[in-house]
């Protein structure tokens, strides 16, 4: 009986797994397809993804898409982990009214937000492009910085704190020396995971765009032309660049890889989590 | 300088682009497009058939997207949390790496399958038997949906199944349950909170979603959050266009407070350090 | 410098309307140790941070060598402390930990190290500098606490409830050592407890308090013989306490009989709290006793027994190295200058 039910499970399974990796592996297939539809294979050309490199539209969507993902991450880390300790030291009333409203961006759907922000903008006279779609990013990471930062605020002790007081440390210094390398960790995440969202949005960018296009955006009004095998060298390439990122993170530490694939999985949960608008992160 | 004020900043930036803005879709829902002055028109536009019908659409296939997920998703975060511990680490990983693809290329990859000249399609001429219209219905929609959020339910789901202490199934074994017993009795039960965490991931985002509807449904139909798009960006601010929009949007948002409130009432206590409103 | 090396006037701390102390005068000496004692809530854990500076009085004066630092910062006061959960910084191995306080004053590197080497050849942790914090037993994270505070080379050395983690073998040897300690380095010592014999063991001074207020102060043989009210009778040691009336001078009614005693000063026929130490009631045969009554329980304790003698009137608790048997009618005996005599709590 065991083999009968583990061999159903499996086969499960893998059908299950089958169904998540075939329309990739199927893209990455046809993007060597010389010929333009699925109808007929062509014979294994890389004519594709010549096009791709020379669709300056592209490369200046990818352009955007990094530098976009780089500055709001770094300036979320920023004002998030300031917030954080400035939230955390609050008093329990004022704590909660932060993280309430804080935390409006997690919960809401991508479109409300988007289109919330598309209102502030306007009403703000923000100029339009590549200003609106920065700003944007940062909003919606300094939330997910301060959620990761948070748990290990509480973690830390204040008598920490306090002793370095007592030893002779200015707030400030005391901050510097003592607080922050305890809560690194939880800051560095916090970076990872701001940067991983910022480079995968679509909805929010969307409202906020009309002059600069992020990768997801220009993904979209190519795919709504229709079926564009660009796009499949995109995917290939994009497929690539995932594993081997996972494979090396997996295997550079080699004895931190259980704490590497923790951290991941954290980033990926609470990514995953951030798509659905409810936060759940686990620490350890 | 007093710690608390580091908060500032972003208290600030909290207020000028969160807060005021979700007071001014408020406000825009609740007001005329000429005279500023309040009004329940938005409102009634919102509420008419032609809207209520793709409302209406919208909840059917998320609850439909939401049901295929949750009956995929549990056995497969059921099969893993019985697996010894590097496969199921090593496979959950493999459910979970297609996300890390952009959202709109693996939506797109459906495209490529569904379309007239597609896959399946191409599958069938060869077995005789004739082309079949996939793209642009409800069908595809849904499977787009299914592909994309599938993994949000079973990681909530594997997550709980997973920290169930052993000693709850041994008891109930040691009491006299067979495995289905087991199941039914304790494991099921114990797992809600994580089935109740899945079905929020994803049937939340399923009503609001705009891009599966637009690629893999095409200008056909349209679903709730197309209708918003629309409103903002097609329509646009000249025409009313905004207050329409706010009105939905305003709809969605109560509507979504509504399922958030379902599910807090039902998983009472977080177990990990997570925050849920 | 001063005599008195710390002076709190008149401090009061209430937090959201709890009163935490009310009305605190305090002077304390240049190089003694003194130990705040009371229960959980008492407020000594309170006092000590005002004087650290982590907080600040709701009303009242700290000096520290006479000048006034009230309002000064905890990080600018000669001040060190060793908390009670060492608060060791994780991240730092153990030598960097002691030597915090030395590299914000910018100290030459040199100096640094050799006062670390110093320190740590006094706590008995030589060769730990490396080691990181968190793989150290209780008793060294606690060592390396406080000789991080003493780096410092601060005038007073405060000290919360430092021993309470520690198995009680280790916290014994502790007591001694930070004694020593003390009396070596000649600096003072507010050490924070609620445990009365520790307070008795290490202390010059004791400070007894209870609900924000000082209920007596003084070394601990003065505490321990001559407690001021029950409650601190109740609270040191242990010892039998019933109601009395003092007929007069130098005598004293209880228990349906009276006794010559040592105390006066009380009004004539004052019902007052008689206190006789166990320790100090012998038991003997019922007719050379002043009292007798029938033995209820016997315990043996280790050094001494600790029995129960039921007179009728009051069950008073014996500590005697030699045994009686339950049940056996004893008489009970005792000095006149055993019998302490205090007025009547007018606690509420």
């Amino acid at each position: 009986m065991k083999s009968k039910s583990s061999w159903g499970r499996n086969f499960f399974i893998g059908l299950m797994l089958l169904f998540m990796y075939a329309p990739i592996i199927i893209m990455i297939i046809y993007s060597f397809n010389a010929s333009k539809t699925m109808a007929n294979w062509g014979g294994f050309s890389l004519k594709w993804y010549e096009a791709l490199f020379s669709d300056r539209d592209i490369m200046a969507a990818l352009e955007v898409t990094v530098t976009v993902a780089v500055l709001s991450s770094i300036t979320a880390t920023f004002i998030g982990t300031a917030a954080a300790i400035g939230i955390h030291s609050m008093k329990r009333r004022w704590r909660n009214a932060m993280m309430y409203c804080s935390n409006i961006p997690v919960i809401n759907p991508d479109i409300v937000t988007g289109v919330s922000l598309m209102f502030a903008f306007s009403l703000l006279a923000v100029p339009q492009g590549y200003t609106r779609l920065l700003l944007a990013h940062i909003t919606f990471n300094i939330p997910y910085v301060i959620l990761s930062v948070m748990p290990r605020l509480r973690q830390t002790s204040n008598s920490l704190y306090e002793a370095a007081l007592d030893l002779g440390a200015k707030p400030s210094v005391a901050l510097r020396k003592v607080i922050l390398p305890q809560i690194m960790p939880g800051v560095i995440s916090g970076a990872i995971l701001a940067f991983t969202l910022s480079i995968d949005d679509f909805v929010i960018s969307f409202f906020s765009q009309q002059g600069a296009q992020n990768l997801s955006i220009y993904i979209y009004s190519l795919a709504r032309r229709g079926i564009n095998p660009k796009i499949n060298a995109l995917s290939a390439l994009m497929f690539v660049t995932v594993m081997s990122l996972l494979l090396t993170v997996n295997f550079l530490g080699g004895k931190s890889s259980p704490e590497a694939r923790k951290k991941r999985a954290q980033k990926k949960e609470a990514r995953i989590a951030r798509k659905a608008g409810t936060f759940v992160m686990e620490e350890n | 300088m007093k710690r608390k004020y580091f908060a500032i900043p972003y208290a600030v930036w909290m207020l000028v682009l969160i807060i005021a803005p979700m007071i001014l879709i408020m406000m825009y829902a609740f007001t005329g497009q000429a005279d500023g002055a309040f009004t329940l028109d938005n409102i009634k536009e919102a509420l008419n058939p032609v809207y209520m019908k793709v409302l209406l659409r919208s909840l059917e296939l998320a609850v439909i997207s939401t049901v295929i997920c949750l009956f995929l998703g549990y056995p497969i975060a059921y099969f893993l949390s019985r697996m010894p511990a590097r496969r199921a680490a090593i496979l959950s990983m493999l459910f979970i790496v297609p996300m890390w693809m952009n959202f709109l290329l693996r939506t797109y990859a459906w495209m490529n399958i569904l379309d007239t000249n597609g896959l399946i399609n191409q599958l069938l001429v060869a077995l005789d038997l004739g082309r079949v219209k996939l793209m642009n219905t409800q069908g595809a929609v849904v499977v787009g949906m299914v592909y994309n959020y599938l993994p949000f339910m079973i990681l909530p789901i594997y997550n709980i199944l997973q920290k169930m202490p052993k000693e709850s199934i041994e008891a109930a074994q040691d009491l006299g349950s067979t495995d289905r017993q087991v199941f039914t009795k304790v494991v099921f039960p114990l797992s809600i909170p994580g089935v109740i965490s899945g079905i929020t991931m994803v049937f939340i985002p399923t009503i609001t979603t705009f891009a599966i509807s637009r690629l893999l449904g095409g200008s056909q139909f349209m679903l709730y959050g197309d209708l918003i798009e629309n409103q903002f960006l097609s329509v646009g601010q000249a025409n009313g266009g905004w207050h329409v929009g706010a009105a939905l949007s305003f709809i969605m948002m109560v509507l979504v407070f509504i399922c958030m409130a379902i599910a807090n009432h039902f998983d009472k206590g977080e177990e990990n350090g997570g925050t849920m409103i | 410098m001063a005599q008195h090396l710390i002076e709190l006037v008149d401090i009061s701390k209430d937090f959201d309307g709890e009163e935490a102390l009310k009305n605190i005068n305090l002077y304390i000496r240049d190089g003694e140790f003194l130990t705040l004692l009371g229960p959980s809530g008492c407020g000594k854990t309170t006092m000590l941070r005002i004087i650290a500076g982590f907080e600040a009085p709701s009303s009242g004066k700290v000096f520290i060598d006479g000048k006034d630092v009230t309002n000064v910062p905890a990080y600018k006061r000669k001040v060190n402390t060793v908390f009670q959960k060492y608060a060791l910084f994780p991240h730092l191995n153990v030598s960097d930990n002691v030597a915090f306080g030395l590299k914000l004053r910018k100290i030459e590197k040199s100096k640094i190290e050799k006062k670390v080497h110093e320190m740590l050849e006094m706590v008995e942790l030589q060769g730990f500098e490396t080691r990181s914090v968190e793989a150290l037993s209780g008793g060294q994270q606690q060592r390396v606490a406080i000789a991080r505070a003493l780096a410092n080379e601060p005038e007073v050395l405060l000290l919360d409830e430092p021993l309470g983690a520690l198995d009680l073998k280790l916290r014994k040897e502790m007591q001694l050592e930070l004694k020593r300690m003390q009396q070596q380095l000649g600096i003072t010592f507010i050490y924070v407890t609620h445990d009365q014999e520790e307070a008795l063991t290490m202390s010059d001074t004791i400070v007894v308090m209870r609900k924000g207020v000082i209920q007596q102060i003084g070394t601990p043989i003065d505490i321990y013989n001559e407690p001021k009210n029950a409650y601190v009778a109740d609270f040191i040691g242990e010892s039998n306490i019933l109601p009395g009336v003092m007929v007069e001078d130098y005598f004293v009614e209880f228990s349906g009989k009276g006794f010559n005693c040592v105390d006066k000063g009380f009004t004539p026929n004052e019902a007052v709290d008689v206190v006789i130490r166990p320790e100090d009631i012998k038991i003997v045969p019922p007719s050379d006793g002043t009292l007798s009554g029938v033995v209820s329980s016997v315990v043996f304790m280790g050094v001494h027994y600790e029995m129960q003698i039921d007179t009728g009137e009051h069950t008073f608790l014996v500590h005697s190295t030699s045994k009686a048997e339950e049940g056996v009618h004893v008489g009970l005996s005792f000095f006149p200058d055993d019998i302490h005599i205090m007025r009547k709590d007018v606690e509420e």
